[in-house]
């Protein structure tokens, strides 16, 4: 196809799931806003008044970018991987494959919805945070990076999920059992430096470290790790995910017989 | 110039299923063509491969002169496929889902809708345009399936059993839509097992069993080879010691004959030989369908060729 019907297959793609996380607002945009809310009256109100300060900076401000992050990485992920493999189950990804549209339009499509849901949920989670305390931002571009990236990340990844999924099961495994505690260990709700030496080191080959302390510069002007490593990290890890996708939908796997 | 060509098509599926075994066929432009065979002889797996839904094994497909598998992307714009199964996303409306078809053909948003309006009011679809997909009846779920194969208004039109469980009403005005388009210039291939609709539509037919062609001739020769048809008579009168020299006949009933005619014989010396018997004719219909006829005979001549 031409570059302009590329064009319009993408935006297609694209619309069709934004139209479908905004159906289903009350499942898709509520929860994240509700759990965080739980997460800064809990963790940062009550908890937080005890801790003191972490990093120079009282405790609540210290874990609102990581929260964002959190809410960025499970939404983006959750988006792709579920509307992917309904589409597959319900077999109307069918309509997308006897057409001609290029299966690194199908990738972006895909992965520019769980962005653009990444991105909306980004806001309600700081719009939520600004209740509880006031949200500095020391670099703007830092943070429109690094969110863009880990977004772009988690739905490359959540797409690579569904492709394989054979069943609804097999969407939750992974958020589950990989997601859930690589970003409680990801230094979310703590600072690297208060682990002994061996466990900081094992930290730092948790990628989510790299994509909540890039975050955190982006907002307070401090990280355990350096921001531009994070960054590299981040645009490595998306060039080989998307190139796993693009081989494994160019394949065929998962999707014809 | 050939619509569709195919040659030496295989299809092995894991576990080592040998569903086509070397299938050749060739549609003609404009042609409205039958694709006939029992249940799991490989009519799907055919269909599947035409429009990339299923990785062939071996051989070739060429659609409209385009290679379908080097020139993979033009080779789809000229198919619009009408699946077996429903394959829409059930929580979308009826726009949203033939939009969004033609804008995965590159088709611009706003001749979508203009599309969308011709077809839909078409196939009597345009009322139900804001309801969500599962809102809608089984014919009209059908009737918004060749809707969308029509957005980017392919050259080739594929119907797999379009009109399965629908009732008659809606079958006969699919078929004269479809008759429509391809007058039109659409070539059609359906697969189908009403073969009476495929006695109706179509010029051309191909008869798939176990994965190979047993068959591929026009209707009209392919019909010229039945010789003999089944007739029913409803009779009024004494039929107990009914005879007819030259028919082989039996009694379903005391009022009701069942009559072989060969083709060269006429029904004239039925009707003679009944109303010398003081018996009156007062209705009579064909038995079976002939091409269904026809089509148990090819598959089973075919498998016994084979055993």
């Amino acid at each position: 196809m031409s570059a302009g019907n590329n064009w319009i297959a993408l935006t297609t793609i694209w619309i069709k799931e934004c139209t479908r996380f905004l159906r289903i607002w009350v499942q898709t945009l509520v929860p994240p806003a509700i759990t965080m809310s739980l997460y800064f009256v809990i963790f940062g109100n009550l908890i937080g008044q005890r801790i003191g300060e972490m990093g120079g900076f009282s405790y609540m401000e210290f874990i609102v970018p990581g929260l964002i992050m959190m809410s960025v990485i499970t939404n983006s992920y959750a988006n792709v991987s579920s509307s992917f493999f309904s589409a597959k189950f319900q077999r109307n990804l069918e309509e997308m494959l006897v057409a001609p549209v290029p299966v690194w339009v199908i990738i972006m499509g895909y992965v520019g919805g769980g962005v653009a849901r990444a991105i909306l949920i980004g806001l309600i989670v700081s719009a939520v945070s600004m209740w509880f305390v006031d949200v500095s931002i020391h670099s703007l571009p830092v943070i429109i990076i690094t969110l863009l990236l880990t977004a772009t990340l988690f739905a490359t990844a959540g797409l690579v999920n569904g492709i394989f999924a054979k069943t609804f099961d097999d969407i939750s495994l992974i958020p589950t059992f990989v997601l859930t505690p690589l970003t409680y260990l990801g230094g979310v709700f703590y600072s690297l430096s208060l682990l002994p030496e061996f466990w900081q080191w094992v930290s730092k080959a948790n990628p989510i470290v790299y994509m909540v302390n890039g975050f955190r510069y982006g907002f307070l002007g401090v990280s355990d790790v350096n921001v531009g490593a994070a960054i590299g990290v981040l645009v490595i890890f998306n060039i080989a995910l998307f190139s796993v996708a693009y081989m494994l939908l160019k394949r065929g796997t998962g999707i014809r017989t | 110039m050939q619509a569709l060509t195919i040659s030496g098509l295989t299809k092995t599926y894991r576990g080592g299923v040998q569903a086509l075994k070397g299938v050749d066929l060739t549609v003609a432009e404009g042609d409205f063509f039958a694709l006939l065979g029992p249940n799991g002889a490989g009519k799907s797996t055919t269909i599947g491969i035409i429009s990339s839904l299923v990785n062939a094994s071996g051989g070739d497909v060429n659609v409209f002169g385009y290679d379908l598998h080097s020139q993979k992307e033009l080779a789809k714009s000229c198919i619009g496929l009408v699946p077996q199964e429903f394959n829409f996303n059930q929580f979308e409306t009826v726009m949203q889902i033939v939009v969004n078809q033609a804008g995965y053909y590159g088709v611009p948003r706003q001749l979508a809708f203009e599309r969308a309006e011709k077809y839909l009011t078409q196939l009597d679809l345009w009322e139900k345009r804001n309801a969500r997909a599962r809102e809608l009846s089984g014919g009209m779920k059908r009737r918004l399936m060749i809707a969308r194969a029509l957005m980017h208004e392919p050259k080739m039109l594929i119907l797999d059993e379009p009109t399965a469980g629908v009732d008659i009403e809606i079958r006969r005005s699919m078929w004269r839509f479809l008759e429509a388009i391809n007058k039109q210039g659409v070539t059609i291939i359906l697969t189908t097992h009403y073969l009476e609709e495929a006695e109706m539509l179509c010029r051309n037919i191909a008869i798939i069993d176990k994965g190979q062609i047993v068959e591929n001739t026009s209707m009209k020769s392919l019909l010229a080879k039945l010789n003999i048809e089944t007739f029913i008579l409803d009779l009024q009168g004494d039929t107990n010691n009914i005879k007819l020299d030259g028919f082989a006949h039996r009694l379903s009933d005391e009022s009701t004959l069942e009559v072989d005619v060969a083709k060269s014989d006429g029904l004239n010396p039925v009707f003679a030989q009944l109303t010398a018997q003081h018996i009156q004719v007062m209705s009579m219909r064909n038995k079976a369908n002939r091409l269904e006829e026809l089509f148990v005979s090819l598959v089973e001549a075919g498998r016994k060729e084979k055993a």
